[in-house]
């Protein structure tokens, strides 16, 4: 059908791939080995949804003659729908050349009144190549200034971002000073000053500091209830104080993990880092301090040339030994996000078993983004996003997703690339 | 007292030995003979002649003689020389003493910017402005008394100096560090020529590359040779008429750094040039091949200050390279005699002049000879400058400069007391001339009484002998002499004498404690017995080891082909056998000898490969590591420059590959330009040498780029033609035509038609003798570059990134392209919307030779599973897939010969794996080259504790020398340069610092 589109001279790109309508009856996967997202694995399984949401996963669960959808996995592997936590997309389309097409970074170094939800773009051509890997949340986050503003949780299967919203503002992301001292090797060059080490670090730590004031203001600006001149960064970080959002701090240096540990002890803010690559040296503070991380490079070469070779590889093991709370995302500009199961593939060949690795992508997430009440892991009560790999889904040998669900619906996997691929294989008669 | 300084100090400069005639006299004529003798001395002619109680006698600023029985003239000056050592003063063969520094404009090359195609240089001059060779030292030399003090302080009495500025710099000139007229000072006015990598301060775009730099050096020897015969066309061109006229003078490079040593010679042997090589003081990281280079080399013992490792967040990223460096960098000199290397020493690189003697020192106690460093600071600069019969050594006719010193020059206890330069006296340390140590009869008289006391001095320090001994205050600065002292212990006011030293008499006056005048005489009694110095020879520090390369994962001592037997792999052939289960693979002399079951082999290594998979290497069509620069932007047409001139073979991401089974890498220039520069396919030795490197008998290829790059898409002002799709075809076919008129000239007029390297490489394509691999996205550019090809007669090889390759696969299919792709990027720019992930399964269908690339360092650790993508994504078979970063690679780089499957006769570039190679859960263990592991999981495991424990003896090393009080700097993490394509903006680590198009 698609292919007789294109035939008939319609645009070859997603504009027919459509949102899934909600569907409201039963709905039964079966003949699966199920991975819950919590660790669990249950052979030869059958899930249940009715209503969008999860009602049962087991081994001997009936499924009624009619009236109902039935998918058989054939044998294959079901997971929880997976979980970009931390991510650009739809607000970058095209990175480099293409100024028109990029809202992910706004003016200004205080920008915690900025919600990243409202430029969020439906349409956007990445969003379907994910899904068709199995991403089916995303967490879409503003970047630039020192205080980027507030993410939110999409489901990528929308019309709109308001459609897609699945949790509003769930974060407030802050961008820590670089604690590195960077002489600049064209100074004598440029014939400008080189700046002394202690310099550097001083300002570092006084940016670091001018965060701190910041949230000091607020909290004592949120204690009293009406104000002559609303402050509309103040208010937008009441969600810190009572938790109902996390403060999402960007930064892979030590010293700056450093800091956001302050964050947990001066204001009791539930703190994730995002970033993370030196992590693996302070595994048992972040654990005693209860701060989560977000790792989200894997597939990036070590810091420092004496490090151990596959170092960023099997950081997620040590991790996972300290106890910390982790989540794998993926911001590879060049392979838009799409790699993200094997980004934790790769984390399974360096020290994880399968279900930590997939934990990482889907309950740990959920956990981090808050929202695993209603999603992360194939548990009655959540909502049914829900995917179906013919094999192991963090193996690209057999990573290959036939259905996806979000809350019941069931997706259209199809994207541009699909049609594209469609298009030419016409072309050649292949 | 100031005063009596200045007229102390004046006694230098009221003696005029030169007169220059041309030059009006104001005044009344004061002409001098400069009749001088030292009699008594210690004088050391040369490293090798040392004169017991000797003579040296000169004359109007010449040596006349110098020996033990020389007879004084009655007009001499007699100075007595007992116990003082004399020296010929030193020579600094690299120096800008007197030259100014050039002005730099505000800001240097930056790609986004609009470039600057020719120089802006006024005058006939030629179109680089980098190349100086209109630069005379002398012509902007003038003495500068007060650099000129600073060096004859620390013992220098000659310089070669010029100026330090481009990459062919012009001539030095060699004059004395006398307080004279720069004509007086001159020995010599065209010393030298000199040469660097550098462009200095030329706002010229091109080069912008180390290798532009070496192209453009090579180049201009071949123009220059060509203007020899005064081409009509050219005009004149005073850049290289100069160039011509240097030539004949010692040739001077400024290399500053090991493998730029062995750069700069490889062009030196090309032209029958041998430089005198300026190193950068990592030399002895690589001693065989420096000591092959057969080049005198100019040290400057500008040793790495510790860091302040306090801060282990600060010290994790000072790496153990540079760690092992600051240990070991003062061991150069010595290691250098050791080798037989000629050298000579030099300050120029040293932040504090003053810090010469020191490091000099330092050079000693880490293994050099007191001999060779007096050797390498008079005669090897004079021998190799060509004026030893001018300076360098203490024999009659030579200029008189010469050292008086206490004791030997090197010992730490000695002073340089003098320094004469051309035949004139500076003094340094005069006051220590002769030691006022002793006891003396203090005599002062106030008041009508006269007090005595005894006065004893010992080491600048002094006492008064009465009863209780007193401390007294005391400085001598040689002529003035002041003394303090209380009159009984404890007392609140001092005696306070002030006066002048004749000989052994001091005399003066002074105040009482009263604040009576007093008057004061002080003679000397006896001499007190000087405490015995006990030898404190220090003993040769304890180093590190050095490793090939020089970092933690390095060898100490390379590793050698053996046999090898791997047993029940499955083997992966690549060949129409398959995948053969529980086979064995024997490998002998870097070769695969034999495949089969139940193999056995003598002697050899036996690898148990049950459950693991055994595959040929994996070969990297598209990669950017290890290699000095990347980009050559300058001009959108640069295919004179070559990877191969600039190869770095320390790259730790060689290393890396290695652990992600990769065993040979095609090294491509970047995409700055349309025609870049000539690629080298590398293997992956890890330890050789840069040439070592090479895949020997590869056929040569060369980078093409096309599109958003070339065009400079992200720049907002850009002037470099082209700046459209339809500018490129014509920057194609523009330079294929220049190249096809080019061949036929020199076909008709081999002689007469200058030689044109930009050309040779596109004839060499034209010819079918060099190939090109094409950086292209859309199918409208590949296109037109096969038609332009067509045109001209050759086909292009491969067409690389490739992204809209489906698109026009078939017309590829005809031309008989081979094909390199990402296997999934897209998106991340214009030119990329609509590459898709079935690419590489499209293009394989339709019949092309497929191949997956990595472009990025990190990436190219993984490209089996790059490779695997296309099994999910078009469903391509296993062996299908895995040959597209194995057999296809090699048929495309022309190599399938030698690499790409197992099978006997081909080179053992073998990988085994933990699992199937396509499985994201496969790790390579060991990796191997010509039969040589290159890197084994176990080894590694090894390094990494030992690196941890060198690491740490060096931080320990370092934070002790801080506690000692000696020099350290912040803790500069060490960067990393990676380089790239221009394309991807991957997370390299956080010390990375990527090169770009680069700034330089």
């Amino acid at each position: 059908m698609i292919l007789s589109l294109f035939i008939s001279g319609g645009a070859f790109s997603q504009e027919t791939v459509y949102p899934a309508k909600d569907y409201k009856g039963l709905l039964f996967i079966k003949n699966a080995t199920i991975h819950i997202g919590n660790g669990q694995v249950v052979e030869n399984g059958t899930i249940k949804v009715s209503n969008g949401k999860i009602e049962q996963v087991g081994t001997n669960i009936a499924i009624p003659a009619d009236d109902v959808k039935v998918f058989d996995a054939k044998g294959g592997h079901v997971y929880p729908g997976l979980i970009l936590p931390v991510t650009d997309l739809g607000l970058k389309e095209i990175g480099s050349g293409v100024r028109g097409s990029n809202d992910y970074a706004e003016l200004g170094d205080n920008n915690a009144n900025i919600h990243a939800l409202y430029a969020y773009n439906t349409d956007s051509k990445i969003i379907n190549v994910l899904k068709a890997n199995g991403i089916l949340l995303a967490g879409v986050t503003p970047q630039g200034g020192t205080i980027s503003g507030a993410s939110s949780v999409v489901q990528l299967d929308a019309w709109n971002w308001e459609d897609a919203a699945y949790k509003k503002d769930n974060a407030i992301h802050i961008n820590l000073p670089d604690f590195i001292y960077r002489p600049s090797p064209y100074a004598a060059f440029l014939g400008v000053q080189q700046r002394k080490a202690d310099e550097v670090l001083k300002e570092a730590e006084e940016k670091a500091e001018e965060i701190k004031a910041f949230f000091r203001e607020a909290k004592a600006y949120l204690q009293q209830s009406s104000h002559a001149d609303v402050n509309l960064k103040f208010e937008a970080v009441k969600g810190l104080f009572d938790k109902s959002q996390k403060l999402f701090v960007h930064g892979d240096q030590v010293r700056q993990m450093l800091v956001a540990v302050d964050f947990v002890k001066e204001f009791g803010f539930n703190v994730v880092i995002v970033g993370g690559s030196e992590s693996f040296q302070i595994a048992g503070l972040l654990k005693q301090n209860n701060i989560a991380v977000v790792l989200n490079s894997l597939h990036a070469l070590p810091s420092t040339e004496d490090d151990d070779v596959d170092q960023p590889f099997k950081t997620p093991a040590v991790l996972q030994k300290a106890g910390v709370l982790f989540a794998l995302s993926d911001d590879n500009g060049e392979t838009r996000y799409r790699n993200l199961p094997f980004d934790a593939g790769t984390a399974v060949a360096y020290g994880l078993t399968k279900e930590q690795a997939l934990q990482a992508l889907t309950l740990n997430s959920a956990k981090i983004l808050g929202i695993d009440n209603v999603t992360g892991s194939l548990e009655p009560g959540k909502d049914a996003n829900i995917i179906i790999s013919e094999g192991d889904i963090l193996d690209m040998r057999t990573s290959i997703v036939t259905q996806a669900f979000i809350q019941g619906r069931q997706v259209d996997l199809n994207n541009k690339q699909k049609q594209l691929y469609e298009r030419y294989k016409y072309k050649y008669g292949l | 007292m100031k005063k009596w300084r200045l007229l102390f100090l004046g006694a230098c400069f009221s003696t005029m030995l030169h007169a220059q005639e041309t030059f009006p006299e104001n005044g009344v004529a004061d002409k001098r003979e400069g009749v001088y003798a030292f009699t008594n001395a210690t004088i050391v002619k040369d490293a090798a002649t040392v004169v017991q109680n000797a003579t040296l006698l000169i004359k109007d600023g010449k040596i006349v003689a110098v020996g033990a029985n020389i007879s004084v003239p009655q007009n001499a000056v007699v100075t007595d020389c007992r116990g003082k050592y004399i020296y010929p003063s030193f020579i600094d063969i690299y120096s800008d003493y007197g030259i100014p520094a050039p002005e730099r404009a505000a800001r240097g090359f930056d790609y986004r910017a609009p470039a600057q195609l020719v120089s802006n240089q006024k005058g006939a001059y030629g179109w680089n402005q980098a190349i100086r060779t209109d630069i005379q030292g002398s012509r902007l030399f003038a003495p500068d008394q007060s650099k000129a003090k600073t060096l004859r302080d620390i013992g220098f009495g000659t310089v070669l100096t010029h100026q330090k500025d481009g990459i062919a710099r012009g001539t030095g000139v060699l004059v004395t560090l006398a307080d004279e007229r720069a004509n007086l000072v001159v020995l010599k006015d065209k010393a030298s020529a000199h040469y660097s990598f550098s462009k200095g301060v030329s706002t010229q775009s091109y080069p912008t590359s180390m290798m532009g730099s070496i192209a453009l050096l090579r180049q201009t020897y071949l123009d220059a040779r060509w203007y020899k015969s005064n081409p009509a066309a050219e005009g004149s061109n005073l850049t290289l008429k100069y160039w011509n006229e240097q030539q004949d003078l010692p040739q001077v490079f400024e290399a500053n750094d090991k493998w730029n040593a062995l750069r700069a010679d490889r062009i030196g042997d090309e032209f029958g040039v041998q430089y005198i090589i300026k190193a950068g003081g990592n030399e002895y990281q690589r001693l065989d091949e420096i000591a092959a280079t057969k080049a005198t080399y100019i040290l400057t013992l500008n040793y790495p200050m510790a860091k302040d490792v306090e801060d282990p967040n600060e010290a994790r990223f000072v790496s153990l390279a540079d760690m092992k460096h600051w240990e070991m960098a003062p061991a150069e000199a010595g290691m250098f005699e050791k080798k037989n290397i000629p050298f000579c020493i030099s300050p120029a690189d040293l932040k504090d002049v003053k810090q010469f003697m020191a490091n000099l020192r330092k050079a000693i106690t880490y293994g050099l000879s007191e001999n060779k460093a007096l050797d390498a600071l008079t005669k090897m600069p004079a021998t190799v400058l060509g004026v030893y019969d001018k300076v360098g050594s203490l024999d009659a006719g030579k200029v008189a400069s010469f050292i008086i010193s206490s004791g030997p020059v090197f010992n730490e206890k000695t002073v340089i007391l003098q320094n004469w330069v051309g035949g004139k006296k500076y003094a340094v340390k005069d006051e220590e001339w002769k030691s006022v140590d002793g006891s003396y009869n203090l005599a002062v008289t106030g008041a009508g009484a006269t007090t005595s006391y005894a006065l004893e001095i010992s080491g600048g320090k002094a006492n008064i002998i009465s009863g209780d001994t007193l401390k007294a205050k005391f400085s001598y600065d040689g002529k003035i002499v002041q003394i303090s002292f209380p009159q009984a212990k404890k007392a609140q006011s001092s005696l306070r004498l002030s006066g002048v030293a004749n000989a052994d008499i001091w005399q003066g006056a002074g105040l009482d404690t009263a604040g009576n005048t007093v008057t004061w005489t002080a003679s000397f009694v006896k001499a007190v017995a000087a405490e015995k110095e006990k030898d404190k020879t220090k003993p040769t520090p304890e180093l590190g080891k050095i490793t090939y390369p020089f970092d933690g994962y390095g060898w100490e001592k390379l590793p050698t082909q053996e046999t090898v037997l791997f047993k029940n792999a499955t083997v992966w052939t690549n060949e129409k056998e398959g995948r053969l289960e529980a086979t064995d693979v024997l490998v002998k002399a870097g070769k695969i000898s034999a495949i089969g079951k139940n193999l056995s082999a003598s002697g050899a290594k036996t690898v148990d490969a049950t459950g693991k998979f055994l595959t040929a290497g994996i070969i990297d069509e598209h990669s950017h590591i290890a290699a000095a620069s990347i980009n050559e932007g300058a001009q959108s047409v640069t295919s004179e420059v070559r990877i191969a001139d600039n190869l770095d073979p320390d790259d730790i991401d060689i290393y890396r590959q290695l652990s992600g089974g990769v065993t040979s890498s095609h090294i491509l220039h970047g995409s700055a330009n349309t025609i870049g520069g000539q690629t080298q396919l590398i293997k992956l030795r890890w330890g050789v040498t840069d040439s070592a490197l090479k895949f020997q008998g590869a056929d040569p290829f060369i980078k093409f780029a096309l599109g958003e790059n070339v065009k400079r898409t992200t720049s907002s002002n850009n002037n470099r033609f082209p700046d459209t799709r339809m500018g490129v075809e014509q920057v194609l076919t523009d330079a294929f035509q220049r190249a096809s008129d080019y061949q036929k000239r020199m076909a008709a007029d081999s002689k007469g038609t200058r030689r044109d390297l930009e050309l040779d490489a596109l004839v060499e394509i034209m010819n079918r003798k060099r190939f090109i691999t094409c950086h292209s996205y859309v199918q409208t550019e590949i296109t037109y570059t096969m038609r332009v090809a067509e045109k001209y007669g050759f086909k292009v090889n491969t067409f690389t990134h490739i992204l809209e390759g489906y698109k026009v696969a078939d017309k590829m299919k005809e031309h008989g392209a081979s094909v390199s792709t990402f296997s999934d990027w897209w998106a991340y720019k214009t030119e990329v919307q609509d590459a898709i992930a079935y690419n590489a399964a499209i293009m394989q269908k339709v019949g092309l030779n497929v191949c997956i690339n990595s472009d990025d360092a990190e990436q190219a650790r993984r490209l089996n599973q790059e490779a695997a993508k296309s099994v999910k994504y078009g469903g391509m078979s296993e062996e299908d897939a895995f040959k597209m970063v194995t057999l296809n690679p090699a048929k495309a780089l022309h190599v399938d010969d030698k690499v790409g499957s197992i099978k006997v006769g081909k080179d053992a570039d073998l990988v085994l794996w933990s699992d199937n190679p396509l499985s994201i859960y496969a790790v390579a263990e060991k990796t191997m080259v010509d039969g040589i592991f290159y890197f084994d999981r176990e080894r590694d495991l090894q390094l990494r504790q030992q690196i941890k424990t060198e690491r740490a003896r060096l931080i320990n090393k370092m934070l002790g020398e801080k506690k000692g009080g000696g020099p350290v700097g912040p803790a500069t993490p060490s960067f990393r340069h990676v380089n790239s394509c221009g394309e991807n903006d991957h997370h390299n680590g956080l010390i990375t610092v990527g090169n770009d198009e680069g700034i330089m």
